[in-house]
């Protein structure tokens, strides 16, 4: 890999020019709604320049931020997940004829698209997306065709949030795989950091000069300072065999009580995969639609089955959740489902603390 | 026994009602004929696989297949309970559905090859164990002794009692059933199927047990087979989970860390049994 180069702050419009120029629609951090957002911009000028945002457990807010920056924060509610599976999409699309019916795959029509600020702890969630949606002997058509054509500009996380834990999960607050750029925001701009062919073609549109020692140095220090900054953790990286052995913790009902099954985190996480599949019927019958939409195991018809639910109580759905993440993961997937972002803690309604819940469950274990 | 592939995994394939029998109250078996030669040459499955039941309009189940994997029709016995079942009872002869699958791992057949085969089932639905039964019979000199084992809360819950009559007349075959609550002349034990366990006759060493029904009654099977000297990797089991995607990604049909659309539905019991004997996951 090429020496990292720098591109001076008001350099940033050329990502964006050189980006348009190559045909790709951009997906950017947005300060809307009193939250950071991923969507539709096509200028620099659209990123949140000076916003820093303050979160903690069932709080997020923005605010003033010190200095000139536009990254000077952790996450918003999501980032890349909805990008590539979709909150609600259509698998296929039924026609009757005659006495029988036709049924074609729905394809979303995707253009190329570029992500610009995706953060550590989202590249690790999409890696094990990645893993879920199209590693097995069934890869799913629909996730592909979104997946394909992503370029992602990574930013390297400087101002990481109260809630964050990535340094403990080992997926940030620095990239280290599964992007296109990775840019670290300094005082007077970003350095650039290569990571694949089409970064690579991407960067030498923008001739930058190469990073100086001092700029590196500054790089490094401030990723240091954003992995020593959190506060957060998780007891360990390998929870599967406590968590499996303590399925009657007490602390599983402690929990329930405070949980309200909204299914928030769920929502919020960069890695839950489940989906419901439902039919949606033209008034008349003639046609319809098969959907898949997100779903969450704190819902009602996760656990269904002919008249009797599997998982009835929050107990049970809260366990669900959280040994799957933290301990089955590890049978489908080879690791944690969790990648630290610490999103399901901040926007949780009961401010419930994944990190403290799994301290409390893991406790005394050796 | 043909090796068995996948043929339609993405999307279901409107297929033809070609006949449809009336088995008990609310319980229907639909003959499916796949459109063209050439589908019907590559389609292939096992007993205890699945397929995904697509009603235009009205959503997908999964059904397991019921049929012998050598006919060309493909049965699927259906049990009208929920939404989709429910629209599926109304369909007849002339109409369409569409199909996906088969899908998921069905029993071991070829293991069971030569060895003495322990069925035993809980309750209604056991369909995919009972195409076992069929497959055994039909083709008799290739496996050991068959004991059917059937358990069902009241007398007039079994279903095919003639069949059961049936079997047990053929050679090297036994059949014991019981119901929980039974009726005059009730010809079965009456109590719980699991201590007619003890009177099965098999060879432990060379046997092979499959197991279908609630989860309760499977563990109680499985700890009473195992009492009985037979290796707990012996025994097979049919777990059923809400499946939606049928390819292991929607996870409503998670057990633990399996997907049982795809891992299973029937699983060796020592994949399972940690999670089967705590419940509630």
């Amino acid at each position: 890999m090429s020496v990292p180069a720098f591109l001076p702050r008001p350099q940033l419009q050329r990502v964006f020019d050189a980006l348009q120029h190559l045909g790709y629609r951009i997906v950017g951090p947005v300060a809307r709604d009193g939250a950071l957002v991923y969507e539709d911009i096509t200028s620099a000028s659209e990123l949140p320049w000076g916003v820093a945002a303050r979160q903690d457990a069932g709080s997020f807010r923005l605010e003033a931020g010190a200095g000139e920056r536009c990254f000077a924060w952790a996450n918003g509610p999501q980032a890349l997940k909805p990008l590539v599976f979709a909150p609600v999409e259509p698998l296929w699309r039924m026609e009757r004829k005659g006495a029988g019916f036709e049924v074609r795959m729905t394809q979303a029509t995707c253009r190329p698209t570029a992500v610009i600020g995706v953060r550590a702890c989202d590249l690790a969630a999409l890696a094990l997306q990645d893993r879920h949606f199209l590693g097995g002997l069934h890869a799913d058509a629909h996730y592909a065709g979104r997946r394909e054509d992503l370029l992602l500009i990574a930013v390297n996380c400087t101002h990481p949030a109260a809630t964050c834990f990535c340094a403990s999960t080992g997926d940030g607050p620095q990239v280290s795989r599964g992007f296109d750029l990775a840019l670290t925001e300094l005082d007077e701009g970003y350095t650039v950091a290569v990571g694949s062919p089409p970064g690579e073609k991407l960067l030498a549109l923008l001739a930058p000069a190469p990073a100086t020692a001092d700029q590196l140095e500054r790089e490094r220090a401030a990723l240091h300072r954003a992995a020593a900054a959190q506060t957060r953790g998780l007891p360990g990286r390998q929870l599967r065999d406590v968590l499996m052995a303590r399925l009657d913790h007490p602390r599983w009902q402690e929990v329930a009580e405070r949980c309200l099954a909204c299914g928030n985190c769920t929502a919020v996480c960069p890695t839950c995969f489940c989906h419901a599949e439902i039919e949606s019927a033209s008034l008349d019958g003639a046609t319809s639609l098969h959907l898949r939409e997100w779903d969450s195991c704190f819902g009602e018809r996760h656990g269904y089955i002919h008249g009797k639910q599997l998982r009835p109580g929050t107990r049970e759905r809260y366990r669900q959740w959280l040994v799957h993440k933290l301990a089955t993961w590890h049978d489908q997937y080879g690791r944690s489902g969790c990648v630290g972002c610490g999103r399901c803690i901040t926007w949780c309604p009961a401010a419930i603390d994944l990190t403290e819940e799994a301290a409390a469950l893991c406790a005394g274990a050796a | 026994m043909r090796r068995c592939r996948m043929s339609a995994p993405a999307l279901p394939l409107p297929v033809e009602i070609v006949g449809r029998s009336e088995e008990a109250a609310g319980i229907f078996t639909l003959h499916l004929r796949l459109p063209t030669p050439e589908q019907r040459a590559v389609y292939c499955f096992l007993p205890g696989q699945f397929n995904m039941l697509y009603l235009p309009a009205v959503g997908e189940v999964p059904i397991s297949l019921s049929s012998d994997p050598e006919d060309e029709i493909l049965g699927h016995t259906v049990r009208s309970a929920g939404r989709v079942t429910r629209a599926l009872a109304r369909l007849q002869p002339g109409e369409y559905l569409g199909v996906r699958g088969p899908y998921g791992r069905g029993w071991p057949l070829q293991e069971a090859g030569g060895r003495d085969v322990v069925i035993v089932t809980g309750g209604l639905g056991c369909a995919p164990v009972l195409a076992v039964v069929h497959y055994v019979l039909r083709r008799r000199k290739s496996f050991g002794r068959l004991v059917v084992i059937q358990g069902v809360k009241h007398s007039r819950d079994l279903l095919w009692p003639q069949a059961y009559q049936e079997w047990a007349r053929q050679p090297d075959t036994q059949v014991l059933v019981a119901a929980d609550a039974g009726e005059p002349l009730w010809p079965w034990h009456v109590g719980s199927a699991i201590p007619l366990i003890e009177q099965a006759v098999f060879d432990t060493d060379h046997a092979l047990a499959m197991l279908c029904g609630p989860e309760g009654m499977m563990v109680a099977a499985a700890r009473a087979l195992a009492a009985r000297g037979l290796a707990e990797s012996a025994i097979y089991l049919s777990m059923e989970r809400n499946m939606q995607c049928a390819v292991g990604l929607c996870g409503h049909c998670q057990l633990g860390g399996k997907f049982v659309c795809r891992d299973g539905p029937v699983f060796r019991y020592p994949e399972v049994k940690f999670l089967l004997e705590r419940g509630g996951l």
